[in-house]
């Protein structure tokens, strides 16, 4: 196996966007190639989930790759849930480990705002288990209101605690230029003052609209490649140090501890193993927190912090910038966005930007190890991946 | 015998009692205070809602030019019983609501135009509108439309509105829908929002000057992709955004 590096990046705005899925796709793929000095690359993965149910749109790989003029270069569309990004990240890896490619570009691209909010919340929920969920109305948003509900008895999370995720989010948002929302919010104002229920108004409890992602178009793209062809850039260079990915029941109920994420324990053991690093190392992590309570959760479950802990290390300031652990700069999908297909490659994106040392007012500063969880269903196909910056 | 033409054109308005400003905090811990501007205000929300007319995204164009209009016709007396409220975050004009008295029973909505998006920011706008009507006017129900799907989520959806569509609106000759005292009552606790009195020194500030917002709703970078059909994938945008980054149109 050879190693693999990140040689080319590229991202949309995360917003409602104006234009086809395919040039969403299409856009950041260009940027990659500009960021990397490539003309062409051998293949392409793409990552979308609703492509074909939201905006009539199949195939989209073979249209990105004719679109991107990069014919003819294999091309695959990878689906795998919300964790599609980080999925097609391994295929690349593999691409270019095994010795099939020399260079990889993998996008991740989803235009969910083409419908209304209840059709793109249903759109999603469609990942549920058909018989034992779906069919009974369950959507994301109230799985994860159900979780929080026990995280909060059994370890003693407040509502306190998912406000100052969201409040810290949106302030690292404010600092990316890409990022969907550009609101600084206060506890003031989502949870104190007299007018903090209408402004963050329930949305499942004891989840209230601060306490969830936006539903987003966007697209990102990472190029992966070969130690050779990571040197000719004048940039840091970034290897794509580890993988890991896990599963877990389809179903909730089917757990034997609800408020353990297992799938997001074992792929990111597996992730650091790959590296050869331990939790403590990392720098800077990207955390799927579609809902506040994930971003405490998965920091727990990966390992930087003892479970039932996370809260306490973010009341400490431990995971805002200039924390300790600094855990999503970008502003996660709380404030980013969160465009389902392509949220791992953002946050593969964001890592290595962060990695090179050029992500602005949002840089952790000295960053060399960085993380990303991306969190498919309901943490039942969970992908993590490791950077690392070569000295 | 002159005839002063002006008093025919010009309608008597019906005396309508104040609305007493009030505020809030909103999401970003901001305080926006709500007040009732009169004539001598319109000039200087003018500009900033012209600006809008030219926003061809989520139906800015439409709505700020009706009430571009609906403005100067208040400002020239050439509309019956209307009222303007304004929102304003730290003197910034955040949000424009107006409407009509119909009747003593019946009051018609006419727009909700938010110049800063997000945060609630033209719901509670709107909210106070009703209260104005409901409350302050003591009307039996407000006749609403909507001109974008944002506005129907907010106040069709939100309020849980009547059908009046037997009642054309005002807005184009469109079915009306209807806010009653009674679902009003049913949406207070919820959604509508404010303190009474406004600090003094917010309330200074707020009527001192009518600031421009610092970061009102923009034009699509690309109007011909704001506008494209669906299925339309002919690149377009993206050979313009290759132009801008330059020579790699056919990497």
């Amino acid at each position: 196996m050879r190693d693999v590096y990140a040689v080319g990046i590229g991202i949309t705005t995360f917003a409602r966007l104006e234009y086809p899925l395919v040039e969403i796709a299409a856009y950041p793929g260009l940027m990659a190639l500009r960021d990397s000095g490539l003309k062409k690359v051998d293949h392409l993965y793409v990552a979308n989930m609703g492509g074909g149910r939201v905006n009539h749109q199949t195939g989209l790989a073979s249209a990105v790759v004719d679109n991107l003029s990069l014919t003819p270069a294999g091309a695959e569309t990878i689906e795998n849930g919300p964790a599609s990004g980080a999925s097609a990240i391994k295929q690349g890896y593999m691409a270019v480990a095994s010795g099939m490619h020399e260079t990889v570009m993998v996008v991740g691209a989803e235009r969910m705002r083409e419908v209304n909010n209840l059709e793109a919340t249903d759109f999603v929920a469609t990942l549920t288990h058909p018989h034992a969920e779906y069919i009974y109305g369950i959507t994301l948003p109230s799985l994860a209101g159900m979780f929080t509900r026990l995280y909060m008895e059994k370890y003693g999370v407040t509502s306190r605690h998912l406000a100052m995720v969201a409040v810290k989010n949106h302030a690292n948002a404010m600092f990316n230029e890409f990022a969907h929302l550009h609101q600084p919010i206060t506890i003031e104002g989502i949870l104190d003052s007299p007018e903090a229920a209408t402004n963050n108004p329930m949305v499942a409890d004891p989840l209230r609209f601060f306490d969830c992602c936006p539903v987003s178009d966007g697209g990102a793209c990472v190029i992966l490649a070969t130690a050779e062809i990571a040197k000719k850039p004048d940039k840091p260079i970034i290897k794509l140090a580890g993988i890991g990915q896990a599963t877990d029941t389809h179903a909730i109920h089917d757990r034997q501890e609800p408020t353990d994420l297992l799938a997001v324990r074992e792929a990111a053991r597996k992730c650091f193993e790959m590296a050869g690093i331990k939790p403590k190392d990392v720098d800077v992590a990207e955390l799927h927190d579609a809902f506040t309570i994930l971003e405490i959760v998965e920091s727990e479950e990966a390992g930087f912090f003892k479970k039932g802990q996370g809260h306490i290390s973010l009341e400490k300031g431990e995971t805002k910038l200039g924390g300790k652990l600094p855990i999503n700069p970008s502003g996660g999908l709380k404030a980013r966005g969160h465009p389902v297909g392509a949220t791992g490659v953002a946050q593969a994106y964001e890592i290595v930007t962060q990695l090179r040392g050029d992500a602005g007012q949002r840089q952790v500063k000295d960053a060399k190890i960085g993380f990303t969880c991306n969190f498919g269903g309901f943490g039942n196909n969970v992908v993590c991946l490791t950077f690392t910056r070569e000295s | 015998m002159s005839v002063d033409l002006e008093k025919i054109l010009r309608p008597v308005d019906n005396p309508m009692p104040p609305f007493q400003p009030k505020y809030m905090t909103i999401a970003s811990g901001e305080e926006m205070v709500i007040r009732q501007v009169g004539r001598e205000e319109i000039p200087d929300i003018l500009p900033h809602v012209e600006a809008l007319m030219h926003v061809e995204r989520d139906y800015y164009d439409i709505v700020a030019s009706r009430v571009y209009a609906e403005l100067l016709s208040y400002y020239y007396y050439r509309v019956q019983d209307e009222y303007v409220l304004v929102a304003q975050i730290n003197g910034e004009l955040a949000a424009i609501v107006n409407g009509r008295m119909v009747n003593k029973d019946v009051g018609m909505s006419l727009h909700t135009l938010a110049l800063k998006r997000g945060l609630r920011i033209g719901a509670h706008a709107f909210a106070a509108k009703m209260e104005y009507h409901i409350d302050i006017m003591n009307q039996k129900e407000v006749l609403i439309v909507a001109e974008s799907p944002i506005g129907f989520r907010r106040w069709m959806i939100e309020y849980n509105l009547e059908k009046r569509f037997d009642t054309p609106h005002e807005l184009g000759g469109v079915p009306s829908w209807a806010l009653t005292k009674e679902l009003f009552d049913k949406a207070r606790d919820t959604l509508v929002v404010g303190r009474r009195p406004v600090p003094g020194h917010l309330l200074e500030k707020a009527e001192a000057d009518i600031l421009p917002p610092s970061d009102p709703p923009k034009p699509p970078d690309d109007l011909l992709a704001a506008t494209r059909a669906r299925y339309d994938s002919t690149a377009t945008v993206l050979i313009e955004q290759r132009k801008r980054i330059g020579g790699l149109a056919n990497a």
